[in-house]
């Protein structure tokens, strides 16, 4: 095989990588914090990726619409996010973990067809915006401008989230949630805004990483069960809760997928499912995670 | 015992919700309801739908026996043993896939194949089941999850022996040969003998499971539901008890899916997704996890709400979440548990 | 009876316990006790296998059960209740103890008896022994806080233990309450023979009924013997009952 073909390989599967990072990452967050294990985190995600089709119509068929489209998605399913969780989440988090599970659920059945209600059932597209229309040949491979810069994008995302969960007072309290409940409640935190905040900021990851999936894929319903599992294998592969075990299991994600094709074409889905059953039986905290 | 169960286990009494123990379910044992045999009186009306109902009636019913089994055997691992498994329909799709293969590619009769079914869906829990009790919560929920996928991407990419995405279509019904000289069974529709023989596959399996849930086992497995940890201090080895109850449900699971193969003409990938599991779980949830007919009561009030309901709308799943979102906040006893209530304030309310 | 050697366990680098050693003589009545966070929980913890320790051995009877799981601690004849109460909530009163009896008796892996129907004597039995045939029928959730750890007792026993280890059976109860368990620990050890060690924060109760106390302070055993000895013990007075 040429060294050319398998770069575009790794780079294809770095591509892949980032985005199920974005979107996992607030998957991840809120596993990490309140323990629960959001389902409608991909539909927020097929949500993000339909109001950002939306904004574009609105604002500007094509040029700088775009990135404000983005915008206005990512705010959209986060106020979304804040409204689900003080009117629904918040009576759920003392209870079974069943409940919780089937209440995310709940919203999976009801905002997959709310969304198809709103905007039908026919794939819709959105166009690149013009600034990264064009491609690089790198090693001898082309590589879209849009992808590149999601790659620089996923990154960025963690370093921020990293820097702000360990460099500012409200990093301190989210770990210490992390740690323990009642540890936080004591220091006099107000544990319920920061439950909002933090969910509010994982559907505006969903949101955004919805919204610029857009150029590269066409919007379809579906997309949210679809992702889901692919958000669920990330994160348990990095661990749950650990922001930069997501980014590392979405790097091996996305490579595992995008070379296991080449070793056993047809089996490549198996393969990520497999590992996915492998971390969990071997380290079920994840690679990077702590154990509970 | 894992460093995990011990540091997260632990019952907080007051939150308990406590549920009707068995002895005072619906009806009791003693009242004029209690007496009436209902099990024996559904079964005497599931066997006359095809003289009775009509073909559509038939299929109906057909699916909801189906589905009450596939819930009823999940509702060993929820309700009874407090395990919340995602991944249910792996074992309903194990047992769908080995009778089709053996029925169509193989041409093995129905009598070796549905027990074989049973069989292949036991050793599959069997495999996964042993990894996934001894993980605790989300966490075997997602190890269930995952198990649940690789039989999914199984069966959407192994086309030379599940068909890929284009599935097994006509698998062949049993032959009914047999009951041509019968007088009434001999004159009817393939499909409503084997409609017959479900319904009959059907009761013989229930009964067996409620035997199971009546028995000293069925008993040490709601210790385990209750407080795994004073389970584990009464003497019981929790995880191996776990095991058991994952078998039995995933073995029963596997017969509802080798039927309901038949019945719907062929096996697909679709049926295996995860989002099945979330289904079979919510017709659980809907008539009562806390009883043994809750599930086939939920099962029938799905299948019924769903035909009428797309008679109106496209709109099915939408209602569907409406119907958990109001179970959820509003009647987490589901159907049965809302019956009881009522039935046990009526009965203070006499006695006032 | 029970003899533990050389126990440690550490928590992420917090020494819970340290070296511990303690013997109990069949028959005896013995107590540990101790401040808040002096390791107590733990060290019952690490007896009846909930955690295994890090070094050290327990042996009971001569055989070491060191980091055995709980469910063969308790074949082999260790009963517990512990500090938070700990009944099946879903269930009966009548059916938790029933429970306990069909897994006792090894019938856990019958699939085909109705549970129901077994063991009804030995049940009625216990019930009465543990002061709850009123509430044969309740749902034990529902239930007092005292009935419930009345409750917890009967689970422990239904399993016929030889060594009964009880965490703070008193705690979060009036003084009523207080004094009617404690009869009732001492009727129930005095007819089954039990031996018997407990922890307690009441040092009434402790100096009341125990034998032999031993005293646990950050981890460590300070001093261990009949209690008129651990009553005049220096040290203990100094860090335990707070005199200088």
């Amino acid at each position: 095989m040429a060294p050319s073909f398998l770069f575009s390989q790794f780079m294809g599967g770095l591509t892949t990588a980032m985005f199920l990072f974005l979107i996992a990452s607030g998957l991840s967050l809120v596993f990490g914090i309140m323990r629960v294990i959001n389902f409608a985190h991909g539909s927020f995600y097929m949500l993000g990726a339909y109001l950002a089709w939306q904004g574009v119509q609105w604002f500007h068929p094509t040029g700088p619409g775009f990135w404000a489209a983005s915008l206005f998605a990512a705010c959209g399913v986060g106020v979304l996010g804040a409204v689900v969780e003080r009117l629904f989440f918040r009576s759920l988090y003392g209870r079974e973990e069943l409940y919780q599970l089937l209440f995310t659920y709940a919203l999976v059945l009801i905002l997959g067809d709310a969304a198809k209600f709103l905007w039908g059932t026919d794939q819709l597209s959105v166009s690149t915006p013009p600034v990264l229309a064009g491609s690089v040949q790198i090693f001898g491979s082309t590589q879209p401008l849009y992808n590149l810069f999601i790659m620089a994008i996923g990154p960025l995302i963690a370093f921020l989230g990293w820097l702000v969960l360990n460099r500012s007072g409200v990093g301190r309290m989210v770990r210490a949630a992390q740690m323990d409940r009642e540890m936080l409640d004591a220091l006099g935190a107000n544990v319920g805004t920061i439950y909002t905040g933090m969910f509010v900021f994982s559907s505006f990851l969903a949101g955004l990483s919805g919204a610029l999936v857009t150029p590269i894929q066409s919007i379809v319903p579906g997309m949210d069960v679809l992702i889901i599992v692919q958000a669920f294998i990330v994160v348990v592969i990095g661990g749950m809760g650990s922001f930069w075990g997501t980014f590392w299991g979405s790097v091996i994600y996305g490579e595992v997928l995008s070379f296991g094709i080449l070793i056993f074409p047809g089996f490549s889905l198996f393969s990520v499912f497999a590992l996915m059953a492998v971390i969990l039986i071997v380290r079920p905290w994840g690679l990077f995670g702590r154990p509970l | 015992m894992t460093s995990e169960t011990t540091t997260t286990t632990t019952t907080g009494v007051a939150e308990a919700t406590p549920a009707a123990p068995a002895s005072q379910m619906i009806g009791g044992g003693s009242s004029v309801i209690g007496r009436i045999p209902w099990t024996l009186i559904v079964f005497l009306v599931a066997c006359s739908v095809p003289w009775i109902g009509g073909r559509y009636n038939t299929f109906l019913a057909e699916q909801i026996a189906i589905d009450a089994l596939f819930a009823v055997s999940l509702n060993l691992l929820l309700g009874t043993t407090g395990l919340v498994s995602f991944g249910h329909v792996a074992y309903f799709g194990v047992g769908a896939y080995v009778c089709g293969i053996l029925m169509k590619t193989y041409n093995v009769p129905f009598i070796l194949a549905f027990p074989a079914a049973g069989l292949g869906a036991a050793l599959f829990a069997l495999v996964s089941g042993y990894f996934c009790v001894r993980l605790i919560k989300l966490y075997f929920a997602m190890l269930t999850l995952a198990f649940s996928q690789i039989i999914w991407a199984i069966a959407y990419k192994w086309n030379d022996v599940t068909g890929g995405d284009q599935g097994l279509p006509e698998i062949p019904f049993p032959s009914f040969d047999w009951l041509n000289h019968v007088p009434w069974l001999g004159d009817l529709k393939t499909s409503d003998q084997f409609y017959l023989l479900t319904v009959l596959l059907i009761a013989i399996s229930l009964a067996i499971i409620h035997r199971i849930v009546r028995s000293p086992f069925g008993r040490v497995l709601t210790t385990i539901r209750d407080n795994p940890e004073r389970a584990a201090f009464i003497g019981v080895n929790v995880k191996l008890y776990q095991l058991a109850a994952f078998v039995v449900a995933g073995t029963f699971a596997g017969f509802a899916g080798a039927l309901y193969g038949l019945f719907s003409r062929g096996v697909f990938a679709d049926y295996v997704f995860w989002s099945k599991s979330a289904e079979v779980m919510i017709m659980t949830i809907l008539g009562g996890m806390d009883y043994f007919w809750g599930p086939p009561i939920g099962a029938f009030a799905l299948v019924w709400l769903n035909q009428e309901i797309t008679d109106y709308t496209q709109y099915w799943p939408f209602f569907l979440g409406a119907i958990l979102l109001v179970l959820l906040f509003g009647f987490p006893g589901g159907i049965l548990g809302g019956v009881d209530m009522l039935w046990q304030r009526l009965r203070r309310a006499r006695r006032a | 009876m029970l003899e533990v050697r050389g126990l440690n366990k550490s928590f992420s680098g917090f020494r819970a316990v340290s070296d511990v050693d303690l013997t109990v003589e069949t028959g005896q009545i013995a107590a540990v006790i101790g401040p808040n966070g002096a390791g107590k929980s733990t060290l019952f913890n690490l007896i009846t296998g909930h955690l295994r320790p890090d070094t050290g051995s327990v042996r009971l009877d001569g055989r070491d059960i060191t980091g055995a799981a709980p469910h063969r601690i308790v074949r082999m004849g260790v009963g517990r209740s512990f500090q938070r109460t700990n009944i099946f909530a879903k269930l009966t009163v009548f059916e938790n103890l029933q429970a306990a009896f069909l897994v006792h008796r090894g019938r856990g892996r019958d699939f085909w008896s109705r549970a129901a129907a077994l063991y009804r004597d030995d049940t009625e039995r216990l019930l009465a022994s543990i002061g709850l045939v009123d509430q044969r029928d309740t749902v034990a959730g529902t239930l007092s806080y005292g009935n419930q750890k009345q409750l917890e007792l009967g689970l422990a026993l239904a399993s016929d233990p030889a060594l009964l280890l009880l965490d703070e059976p008193t705690a979060g109860m009036s003084a009523t309450e207080t004094h009617d368990t404690i009869r009732l620990i001492e009727r129930i050890a005095g007819e089954r023979s039990l031996t018997l060690l407990f922890t307690e924060h009441d040092m009434d109760v402790v100096f009341q009924i125990a034998q032999k106390i031993a005293v646990l302070h950050q981890g460590r055993v300070i001093a261990d013997g009949a209690p008129e000895e651990v009553r005049a013990d220096p040290e203990v007075r100094r860090v335990y009952l707070g005199e200088h």
